[in-house]
C-alpha cells in the first residue's frame, strides 16, 4: 500500500516530459472551465421540479399537496419549485444541504418512505428536520423573496400587520414559527414536538406554541 | 276488453293532467332566467371580507361570523389552523378572539382539557363572508326591533 502512494507520488512531483508548460497551463485553465461548468450544472440539475417528482414519494405526497396552495397556483402566475424553498441558493450553503441530501438517496434505495403509510409515519420526523433548518437560517429560503424591507403594511390585513409589526420586527419569531404547513399538509404535531432544535432561551415560547 | 281500454284511456288522462294550466317556469335565483337546457354564465365570485373587523350577530345564539380570509387553512384530524390563533394557550400572542367555554364541553356538559371533538370542525358553524349580494330576499327582524316596535305606545288605537 505505501509503495503505490510512493510510486503515484512520485509520478505527479516529477516534471512533465512530453508536454510542453504551456499546454499543462492552458489545458488545465480550459479544463477546469470544463469541469467546473458541467459541475454545476449537474447540480441544478438535481434543483429541478423534473427531478424532484421523478421518484413516486415526492410526486405523490409533498408535491401533490403543493399544487393546491399559493405557492403553485395563484392570481400573478410566480410559483415556487421545490428547491426554492428546500435548497439554499447561496454556493457554499447549497453544496453542504446536497451532501445532507445524499441521505435522501439512501432513502430511495432502502425504501424507507416508499409506501403512503411509511411516509405518513416518518413525515413529522421529515418535518421537523425542516422546521429545525428555516429555525437555525432564520427562514433564509422564505426571505429569497418575501424581504421584510419592502413589506408593504397597509397592504396587508390587519392581523397580518400586527403580527408582522411585532413578533417579525423585534426579530423574537421568524416566517416558519407562523407559517408552518403553508406548502403541505401537516402531520399531528404531539405537544413539546413542534422543533428539535429549539434555543434554550426560548423554551417558554416553544411550549406555548407546541400546544397548537 | 273495450271497458278496459276506456278506464285505461281515462287513468292516462286524469295521470297526464292535460287539462291543467301549463305550470309557472320555474325561477331559480342562481340559475337566473337561463332555460335548464343551456348553462348559465357564472357570475364573478366575489372576494372574501377580510377587514378583521368582528360584525354583529343578529341573534345571541348565533355562531360568530369569520371577519378574515381561511384561503387553504387546515382543519383535519391532524391540524386545526383555526386553533393555531384561537386556542386557549394561544391568544396572548395572536391577540384573537378565544374559543367560548362551550366548545371544551361534551354533550353531558362537563367541561374537557381540549377542545371537545364535537366542535372541532370550525367551519361547521363559523363562515367567513363575501360581499355578495343575497339571491334570495330575506324579511328576518331583529329581536331588538319588534321589541321596540312591540313596546312603542299605538297613539291611534286610544
Amino acid at each position: 500500500m505505501v509503495k503505490l502512494i510512493k510510486r503515484y507520488w512520485n509520478i505527479i512531483r516529477r516534471p512533465s516530459v512530453h508536454f510542453s508548460l504551456g499546454f499543462l497551463t492552458v489545458g488545465g485553465f480550459i479544463g477546469g472551465i470544463l469541469f467546473w461548468g458541467a459541475f454545476n450544472t449537474a447540480m441544478e440539475l438535481t434543483n429541478t421540479e423534473k427531478f424532484c417528482t421523478g421518484c413516486h414519494e415526492m410526486r405523490d405526497n409533498v408535491y401533490a399537496e403543493l399544487k393546491g396552495t399559493i405557492h403553485f397556483t395563484n392570481r400573478s402566475g410566480v410559483r415556487a419549485l421545490c428547491s426554492d424553498c428546500h435548497v439554499p441558493h447561496n454556493w457554499t450553503d447549497k453544496i453542504a444541504r446536497k451532501m445532507q441530501a445524499s441521505k435522501e438517496v439512501w432513502g430511495k434505495i432502502f425504501g424507507t418512505i416508499d409506501t403512503r403509510e411509511k411516509f405518513v409515519d416518518k413525515r413529522l420526523e421529515l418535518a421537523q428536520h425542516e422546521w429545525a433548518r428555516f429555525k437555525a437560517n432564520d427562514s433564509l429560503e422564505c426571505r429569497n423573496c418575501h424581504n421584510y424591507e419592502y413589506m408593504d403594511f397597509t397592504r396587508q390585513s390587519v392581523r397580518a400587520q400586527n403580527m408582522h409589526s411585532t413578533y417579525l420586527a423585534d426579530r423574537s419569531k421568524t416566517c416558519i414559527d407562523c407559517h408552518k404547513g403553508i406548502a403541505h399538509t401537516l402531520p399531528h404535531i404531539p405537544p413539546g414536538q413542534t422543533s428539535e432544535a429549539t434555543p434554550p432561551a426560548r423554551a417558554s415560547k416553544e411550549v406555548a406554541n407546541a400546544a397548537r | 276488453m273495450n271497458i278496459r281500454a276506456t278506464s285505461i284511456a281515462i287513468v292516462f288522462l286524469i295521470g297526464s293532467n292535460a287539462w291543467a294550466a301549463p305550470p309557472d317556469p320555474m325561477v331559480d335565483p342562481m340559475r337566473g332566467p337561463t332555460p335548464l337546457t343551456e348553462s348559465a354564465t357564472p357570475p364573478l365570485m366575489p372576494p372574501v371580507e377580510n377587514r378583521d373587523v368582528r360584525r354583529m350577530r343578529t341573534y345571541s345564539m348565533q355562531p360568530p361570523t369569520i371577519p378574515h380570509k381561511i384561503d387553504g387553512y387546515q382543519i383535519d384530524k391532524n391540524f386545526n389552523r383555526c386553533l393555531a390563533c384561537h386556542a386557549r394557550v394561544n391568544t396572548e400572542q395572536t391577540q384573537a378572539v378565544p374559543l367560548s367555554v362551550t366548545h371544551y364541553m361534551d354533550r353531558d356538559s362537563n367541561v374537557l382539557a381540549e377542545v371537545s371533538p364535537r366542535r372541532y370542525f370550525c367551519l361547521q358553524c363559523h363562515v367567513p363572508q363575501t360581499e355578495a349580494k343575497p339571491l334570495v330576499p330575506n324579511n328576518f327582524q331583529d329581536i331588538d326591533v319588534i321589541l321596540k316596535r312591540l313596546s312603542a305606545p299605538a297613539p291611534d288605537k286610544k
